[in-house]
């Protein structure tokens, strides 16, 4: 077309970005590309191709990582690590801020190659992906200075593996090595094996940047050479971003290692717009939210959840807005929606569109390239929450619609998911908007906006979704643990039944304590319960997998514990103390009976049990969220909220202390609890329970079960109404426990066979145990 | 000048009434007017993320460039001006690029999209443009502030268009939208547009004086309601002028109106637009939001009185592959 054909199209024509900068750094790498380890490119060795999605050409060989290849380059990790950590924070910092100025000074050619590689717009990967990566590595620059000022407690994990996705193929580099080296770990860092070749870019601008040998080591390959990363036995922790299959894995995988985990997974975000929203501005970010990337984004709203009055006026603006999306090649400054990863991911797509879609009405829009993995925008309106499309993760550029009447029925579809990463909800009216947010089970909630990121701001999911945080001060605790050495911990059995016992002459029953009453055994066991003098004590109920269940169920009735105030449950856990006061002299008699303790020991466990009641008392009203210094005219509010249900296998060596130690951070911040109590010396928890009983404590806040920790274990970690689980057993049920959690991929905190004194343990350590952080952006302004 | 017969097409567009029914108006519905919603923030992120979005190259850009002169009210408002200034003005209408250039680009026969001047200088500006079918429109009723007796701003409409102005760009009293009277501005706006008779009346919001894009946003549809042909930003004068979220908030409201009613509004931004590159951006945000039918003269135009001299060194720069000098094209 000459220029007055086109003054009368006004067509747009190509917009191409220039790629040969990109493809003269992938020429010059000659035959293929090895690994990074140690601070040097190793020789390329059996290769697979990595190729541009958009076109099918390929790009550059890679080499499979292999066992060796692992072993090496943990091994350059862990020599580099010690000498990493050491190093002035200050020091740290010089070296991730020239990281941060080196992906600025080489962002076009980071950009170009990250379209070719992934096939997301050369815009998201110029204007988003990159600048993110450079704000992270500032960010995270500024930690590694403040660290030894402000985590004076705090050292660094080790060595950490981490495996990365292909959607966001530096960004989530960045989030993962960031903040790892900040803190003084060294990293051995997998991308994925459709999307390794920013991550070798990077590799070059740490050697531009002089960082020391070993400290960022990239292996490349697909999940096998995952495996083996995950496997390895000289890595201290694994952080994983990737789907819930895999990350499941990955969890069963580590389980009793020891290894600390973080997993970044899938999702189903709802995308709530209320009668009242900018009905525009709403359809404009759906744009954003599941038409960015091609949809394959883990937090994408995916699930349109709009209310029903307004529904067909916005199902019509939105088919026309899809209709504008432009859908070609990649590299085109004009182009909206990319390809889609690979061919593999185009026909998972396809597949399931294929498969659900008549469940409602598809549209689908865009002229698709004749050749490339290219998937067109699609709304499929008119589903129902039963849908397969409702609740599964598509990852693709597919959006499912469907209504609801009430705000409270948003909420009720919205969380009506395994998932909880992300939400969005659109309204103008802030009385609405501060009261959904906090009801969404998700780990980030946009209001006004979506797929709002910073370095700043805490990202991560609750439920299947994964758990741990990448961004601000709470991603730290990912890389970091207390600095504090605990010892191993031998078993501690029950005293064996001696060949004559002395009996009380007026029989106690000690019961299961179960939804604010005392409850027998399901299985109608108990087993006696004696002095290391040989002096019977009493009974104790043996619980078994239905008493977990039932304790469970009445933890989950108690729902409305985490909406009352800190003031409240403060007033509350010192009524608790301030009753266990007074029977403190029977307490103490009780530890000395059933341990053997001296006086002065028994009685210490009673204060320290008081001391901590009123410790968490303390913090109920003081835990207090933040508001995070995002770069935008946007509140990014980080919220502690309740983890929810948590199942606790209590310390054998101190009977009351153990489960007082358990319980009164989790109450404190608003949870429910299910404690098993010490299996060796059960007598102390199940005099407790009648503190509780004239405390105040409404029903099922707190439950009580004793009996064979090995035998309660596999139930209460394995059940997917439990949102955390901890084990403090000396019986070392560790692996047991973090395997079976992966049933619905819950939170664990084990001991991993060590020993634990809840008198020393600072509450502040505990205290991110019994919260989630939610991040809530309030974009602003009139 | 040349006339190329080719593009009569272009120059005859120049006549709104060509393509599009006038806007009727219709009663005042406020219960629309107050359920109007505009996210400022998320407005602000469309309107800054659209450059990103889209973007024009070689001869697409020149052709875009050359459409952006097509749609543009050749402005000035000026206490000093004078007839000989507003004749050299009116040239420039009709020639906007050298000839040389625009014969190398095949678009001979180019003008902007009007004239737009005072109303003592309506009657030398129709002279002036005699014969070029380019249209002459008068800013009126006390521009920019509005707030000369009412009977007067009537007067100024009858007078300007009896001088030959074809179209009328009228000012709002800006005090009925901040006190939330829609009935006194939908009023006023009723009675502009009948004095307007056959004249097209573009209403100027001067939203940078209506305090929130939810402002904006209201008075936009009182307007439209009212009869307004084009509803345009700026005076120029206010210290904020035409910017991209106030002209997303408004091609909105003109998009759903059109929606309802079946009517298209035009819509004319003003005022700070003085780069190529800022009016391509106005350009792809038009056609994003509206559409490519509103990328004509009768449906858009550029309210600029700077932005010609960017465009006609970009044009030479697109011919000739160097950066272009102010002085190479003649001044209007």
């Amino acid at each position: 077309m000459n220029v007055k054909e086109i003054f009368e199209t006004m067509d747009y024509g190509p917009a191409p970005e220039n790629s040969d900068e990109a493809m003269a750094w992938l020429m010059q790498r000659g035959d293929g590309f090895g690994h990074f380890i140690d601070g040097k490119m190793t020789a390329h060795h059996d290769g697979f191709k990595s190729r541009n999605p958009a076109t099918g050409v390929t790009l550059a060989t890679l080499s499979q990582g292999s066992s060796e290849d692992v072993d090496a380059a943990v091994s350059a990790a862990r020599k580099a690590q010690g000498k990493w950590a050491k190093l002035p924070g200050h020091k740290r910092a010089q070296y991730l801020y020239a990281l941060a100025r080196l992906v600025q000074k080489h962002s076009r050619l980071f950009a170009v190659l990250e379209t070719l590689d992934n096939g997301k717009p050369i815009r998201e990967s110029r204007d988003i992906d990159i600048p993110l990566v450079a704000r992270h590595f500032y960010y995270h620059a500024g930690m590694a200075q403040l660290m030894d000022e402000e985590l004076p407690g705090a050292e660094a994990l080790g060595v950490c593996g981490q495996i990365i996705p292909w959607n966001f193929p530096l960004l989530m580099l960045s989030w993962k090595i960031a903040p790892a080296i900040a803190m003084g770990n060294t990293v051995v860092l997998k991308p994925a094996e459709y999307t390794s070749l920013t991550a070798l870019l990077f590799a070059q601008i740490c050697q531009e940047a002089g960082l020391p040998k070993g400290v960022v080591n990239i292996v490349t390959g697909d999940g096998a050479t995952g495996e083996l990363i995950v496997n390895h036995k000289d890595i201290d922790k694994i952080a994983f971003t990737g789907s819930t299959a895999v990350g499941r894995r990955i969890r069963e995988a580590t389980a009793g290692s020891g290894k600390a985990l973080t997993l970044e997974l899938g999702g189903k975000s709802p995308y709530i717009v209320f009668d009242d929203a900018d009905i525009d501005s709403a359809i404009e970010g759906l744009v954003d939210a599941i038409w960015f990337n091609q949809g394959q984004v883990c937090c994408a709203g995916s699930r349109l959840i709009v209310q029903e009055g307004i529904a067909e006026d916005f199902y019509a603006r939105l088919r026309l807005r899809m209709e504008k999306l432009r859908i070609g090649n990649p590299l085109d400054k004009c182009v909206d929606v990319g390809a889609l990863v690979d061919p593999v991911q185009l026909k998972a797509v396809s597949k399931l569109v294929n498969e659900g879609g008549h469940e409602g009405e598809v549209f689908q829009c865009g002229t698709l390239p004749e050749a490339g993995c290219f998937y067109p925008p699609t709304l499929i309106t008119g589903l129902h929450p039963a849908a397969r499309l409702m609740q599964e993760e598509i990852f693709g550029p597919v959006l499912v619609a469907t209504t609801f009447r009430t705000p409270s029925e948003a909420v009720e579809i919205a969380n009506n998911t395994r998932y909880g990463l992300a939400a969005t909800l659109w309204t103008e009216n802030v009385n609405l908007a501060l009261d959904i947010a906090p009801k969404l089970a998700a780990g980030v909630v946009w209001t006004n906006a979506t797929n709002l990121f910073d370095a700043a701001a805490g990202f991560g999911g609750v439920r299947e979704s994964g758990f741990g945080r990448e961004g601000g001060w709470e991603g730290l605790r990912a890389y970091t643990r207390p600095n504090t050495k605990a010892a191993k911990q031998a078993q501690i059995l029950p005293v064996a039944r001696p060949a004559t016992a002395e009996v009380n002459q007026l029989d106690r029953t000690a019961k299961l304590y179960v939804g604010g009453k005392q409850a027998r055994p399901d299985a109608g066991y108990s087993s006696p319960v004696f002095s290391p003098r040989g002096r019977q004590l009493g009974h104790v109920s043996l619980a078994n997998r239905k008493d977990v269940r039932n304790a469970v169920e009445a933890a989950a009735g108690a729902k409305a514990w985490g909406k009352t105030s800190g003031h409240l449950r403060a007033q509350i856990l010192y009524y608790i103390a301030e009753n266990l006061s007074a029977r403190a002299d029977e307490f103490a008699a009780r530890i000395r009976d059933l341990t053997g303790a001296t006086e002065a020991r028994a009685k210490a466990e009673v204060e320290a049990s008081i001391s901590t009641l009123f410790t968490a008392g303390a913090w109920a009203d003081k835990f207090d969220g933040a508001t995070k210094a995002v770069p935008m005219r946007a509140l990014a509010v980080a919220v502690n909220e309740p983890v929810g249900i948590i199942g606790a296998i209590c310390s054998d060596d101190q009977p009351l202390l153990g489960l007082i130690g358990a319980m009164a951070p989790a109450l404190a911040m608003g949870n429910r609890v299910v404690l098993v109590a010490s299996e060796a010396a059960p007598l102390a928890a199940t005099d407790f329970y009648q503190v509780l009983e004239t405390s105040d404590v409404p029903a099922g806040v707190v439950n009580i079960l004793t009996g064979s920790h090995s035998e309660l274990a596999r139930p209460l970690a394995g059940h997917m109404g439990v949102d955390a689980i901890w084990c403090f057993s000396s019986c070392d049920l560790s692996k047991v426990v973090e395997a079976e959690s992966a049933s619905n991929l819950k939170r664990s905190w084990v001991n991993n066979g060590l020993a634990r004194d809840w008198a020393t343990t600072p509450m502040r350590d505990v205290l991110p145990q019994t919260t989630e952080v939610k991040t809530i952006w309030v974009p602003y302004g009139e | 000048m040349q006339t190329s017969p080719s593009l009569a097409d272009v120059t005859s567009s120049h006549l709104p009434q060509i393509h599009e029914a006038r806007n009727p108006g219709m009663d005042l519905d406020l219960d629309w007017v107050r359920s109007v919603t505009a996210n400022t923030s998320a407005i602000e992120r469309r309107a800054a993320t659209l450059p990103g979005r889209r973007s024009v190259k070689k001869d697409y850009q020149a052709a875009w460039l050359c459409r952006a002169v097509s749609l543009m009210d050749l402005t000035t408002l000026s206490g000093d001006d004078t007839e000989g200034r507003v004749r050299r003005l009116c040239a420039k209408a009709r020639q906007p690029v050298r000839e040389d250039i625009l014969k190398d680009l095949g678009m001979s026969g180019l003008t902007t999209g009007a004239v737009c001047v005072y109303h003592e200088m309506v009657a030398t500006a129709v002279a002036a443009l005699d014969g070029s079918n380019i249209p002459v429109a008068a800013v009126s009723t006390g521009f920019p502030a509005g707030l000369s007796p009412f009977h007067l701003r009537l007067a100024e409409i009858e007078d300007s268009v009896k001088a030959g102005a074809t179209e009328i760009d009228i000012v709002i009293s800006r005090r009925h939208v901040l006190t939330g009277d829609w009935q006194a501005l939908y009023n006023e706006m009723r009675a502009f547009r009948t004095a307007c008779g056959p004249a097209h009346i573009k209403a100027i919001l001067a939203t940078g004086e209506l305090g929130s894009l939810r402002n904006v946003a209201r008075a936009s549809y009182v307007c439209m309601m009212a009869g307004a042909d084009f509803i345009k930003t700026s005076t120029g004068k206010e210290s904020v002028n035409a910017t991209l979220p106030v002209s997303l908030t408004m091609i909105r409201t003109i998009r759903d109106y059109h929606a309802r009613t079946g009517v298209r509004i035009g819509y004319k931004p003003a005022g700070g637009i003085s780069k190529a590159k800022d009016s391509l951006v106005y350009l792809s945000l038009i056609k994003e939001e509206l559409g490519g039918r509103w990328l004509k003269p009768d449906l858009f135009r550029f309210g600029a009185s700077s932005l010609l001299g960017d465009i006609e060194r970009q044009l030479e720069h697109h011919l000739s592959g160097h950066y272009s000098a102010a002085n190479r094209h003649p001044i209007g």
